[in-house]
């Protein structure tokens, strides 16, 4: 793919702190007009990897483009070509929205010919328009998230990132949100989402799950929930539940069990080798099981799969 | 309500307004012993509120609490004994260890130092924490200061847990860590109300209410709950989600269209009747698209049904 349709182009990226390889060969190309989830437990590589992306931190190898500009040689450009949004630190509570709208277009040096144009389109894409005086910390969640979006984006960066945007907003808002986002992604601005909510990297087109700084799946989000589990997936209703767990935890054919509301997710290698084995296995102790059966992983159960796997036996990481 | 003698918390007609708003009006609910109730909605929705009047430290304008048998509108200090509360901001010492840390939270609750032992080293197994219980409780990942904010929070073997949004920003191998400790406590017959933005988290407790500014949707277990939607939920997906979406949004019998990073997500009123009406429609455009599947409900789907329609969802 020529380079130009690419928005971020990673190539063997690496990010070392003393002995420790906090990113280890990253490779990534996300298209313009792409919404990317960039997904990750804590301590996997992920904010290292934004702070190289943002030119905020400098590589030790290998190299980054964001909207064509090299992150270790030109961190300032690429600063002036991108926004960034977290819902939870972006805004001042204590100011009236267009004080925050001020505020961030005075950061982002939007020219003083271009500002009243810019604070108009901030008011309309954000729907605020009318609400200019009110005072931010007041306003209703959905709202407070779509003028953080306004104002990460005055200077019209070809590239935005946006961090766990929506966690805790309700869920009309959120999807509002996520339509304004596809909205600018369909006129060309690429998107680079984290989250540690499977919810919202349901919006994302595609999605690159890191763990331990290496890239461990990546795809469409059905495409991941098709192919990347390590196994496949039971639900298991029984009872007692807690002991349940505990007697799987050494059964042979199970890889991971885990309790949801009254029923257990188990991870096996093989489904239908597996039901009649946890059957017999779970009544022997003396837990009596209702219905098991195969489903289908959710994101959640695919990232927990991968992120764990490799843990047996090995020393966990804080 | 039939079985009260057992209920640990019953929350009757809570209400509290702030300046400008009815934070939380007229909440019954009751958590029984040995349970894992959610209080689940979005920032807003008054989920801090009641878990302050429930742990006694917000007095509510009008409506009852009990808590482990005590009054705490009338008591508030009474249920201090039988109960834990963590707050969203839980005060660990960052410059103490685990051990430290534990061993503060277990001195003001008065517990002996025999009991302290084994409790700890029975919750910090449970978090799988053992290694870690000399670190300064500053240099631990976020899940892991909420796992000791737990460990801390229930040295005392309360009955009743109050938790305030508990894995919010904790990545989800760590939250699983977090519901299987929450699992392992209600084989005591502790009873666990535990507030959460997220609406999937709903799915892993016994029984959820719902809360939307201030008052109750719902209050039933999430099967229940989906079985209620009384709709049916399909999921499609494709190469080109926006063509997709231009489809079928204006296609007969959908009350609500998501779009998805790779499909749609939409609620019908019949799936069995419209499953074969979409696959001719989008046949027709030419827009591409994989197998349109019936998923089960999500408690977000439930959720929007719920709240849009009553006002209408693109206000």
């Amino acid at each position: 793919m020529p380079e130009h349709n690419n928005s971020v182009v990673v190539e063997k990226l690496v990010k070392r702190f003393g002995d420790f390889v906090a990113v280890d060969q990253l490779n990534l190309e996300i298209r313009k007009g792409e919404v990317f989830g960039f997904l990750g437990p804590n301590g996997a590589g992920k904010s290292t990897t934004i702070r190289m992306l943002c030119g905020l931190l400098t590589p030790t190898s290998g190299r980054a483009l964001v909207a064509g500009h090299d992150v270790g040689r030109e961190p300032e450009a690429v600063r002036q070509n991108i926004g960034y949004m977290s819902q939870k630190f972006s805004l001042y509570n204590d100011l009236k929205v267009i004080e925050n709208i001020r505020l961030f277009a005075g950061l982002y040096s939007v020219p003083s010919n271009m500002l009243s144009e810019r604070i108009e389109w901030a008011l309309r894409m954000a729907n605020l328009k009318g609400q200019e005086n009110l005072i931010t910390g007041t306003l209703p969640g959905g709202w407070k998230q779509r003028l953080a979006l306004g104002c990460a984006v005055l200077h019209k960066p070809p590239v935005i990132f946006l961090d766990e945007p929506t966690s805790g907003v309700d869920p009309i808002s959120r999807r509002q949100f996520w339509d304004l986002i596809h909205q600018m992604a369909e006129e060309g601005v690429t998107i680079f989402v984290t989250t540690h909510y499977m919810e919202e990297a349901e919006y994302c087109n595609r999605l690159a799950l890191i763990f331990r700084g290496k890239m461990v799946a990546l795809g469409a989000p059905s495409e991941v929930k098709r192919n990347s589990m390590k196994g496949e997936l039971l639900l298991a209703e029984c009872e007692p539940l807690g002991k349940a767990v505990e007697v799987l935890q050494s059964a042979p054919d199970v890889i991971d069990a885990a309790v949801f509301g009254n029923a257990l997710h188990l991870v096996v290698r093989d489904a239908a080798a597996a039901v009649p084995q946890v059957e017999k296995y779970l009544s022997d102790q003396g837990i009596s099981v209702g219905r098991i059966e195969k489903i289908r992983p959710s994101l959640e159960d695919v990232f927990v799969s991968l992120t764990t796997a490799r843990d047996a036996g090995e020393e966990r990481k804080a | 309500m039939t079985d009260q003698p057992q209920s640990a918390i019953v929350a009757e007609k809570l209400t509290k307004s702030f300046p400008g708003v009815r934070a939380v009006d007229a909440l019954s609910f009751d958590v029984r012993a040995g349970e894992i109730f959610g209080l689940v909605g979005p920032d807003g929705a008054g989920k801090t509120t009641t878990l302050r009047m429930l742990a006694g430290i917000l007095p509510p304008d009008e409506g009852t609490a009990t808590v482990a048998g005590f009054d705490v509108v009338r008591d508030p200090e009474g249920a201090k004994h039988d109960l834990s509360y963590m707050p969203q901001r839980f005060g660990l010492y960052e410059d103490l260890t685990v051990d430290e840390n534990i061993r503060f939270y277990a001195d003001l609750f008065g517990v002996r130092k025999a009991e302290r032992e084994e409790r700890s080293a029975q919750l910090l197994q449970a978090a799988g924490m053992r290694e870690f219980r000399k670190r300064l409780a500053g240099k631990l990942s976020g899940g892991m200061k909420q796992k000791l904010g737990l460990v801390c929070a229930l040295i005392h073997h309360p009955k009743v847990i109050l938790l305030d949004e508990p894995t919010t920003g904790v990545d989800p191998v760590s939250r699983r860590d977090f519901w299987r400790i929450l699992y392992e406590l209600i084989s005591e017959g502790v009873a666990i109300l535990t507030s959460t933005a997220y609406l999937d988290e709903a799915e892993r407790c016994h029984r959820v209410a719902l809360l939307h500014q201030g008052k109750l949707l719902f209050c039933d277990t999430p099967a229940n709950l989906k079985a209620k939607l009384g709709k049916g939920v399909l999921s499609v997906s494709s190469p080109e989600p926006r063509r997709l979406r231009s489809q079928l949004e204006h296609a007969d019998g959908i009350s609500s269209l998501v779009l998805t990073g790779d499909g749609v997500h939409v609620v019908v009123d019949d799936a069995a009747r419209r499953i074969p009406e979409f696959e001719a429609r989008l046949k027709s455009a030419h827009v591409p698209f994989d197998v349109i599947q019936q998923v089960a409900p999500t408690i977000e789907d439930l959720f929007v049904d719920a709240v849009s329609s009553g006002a209408s969802p693109h206000a």
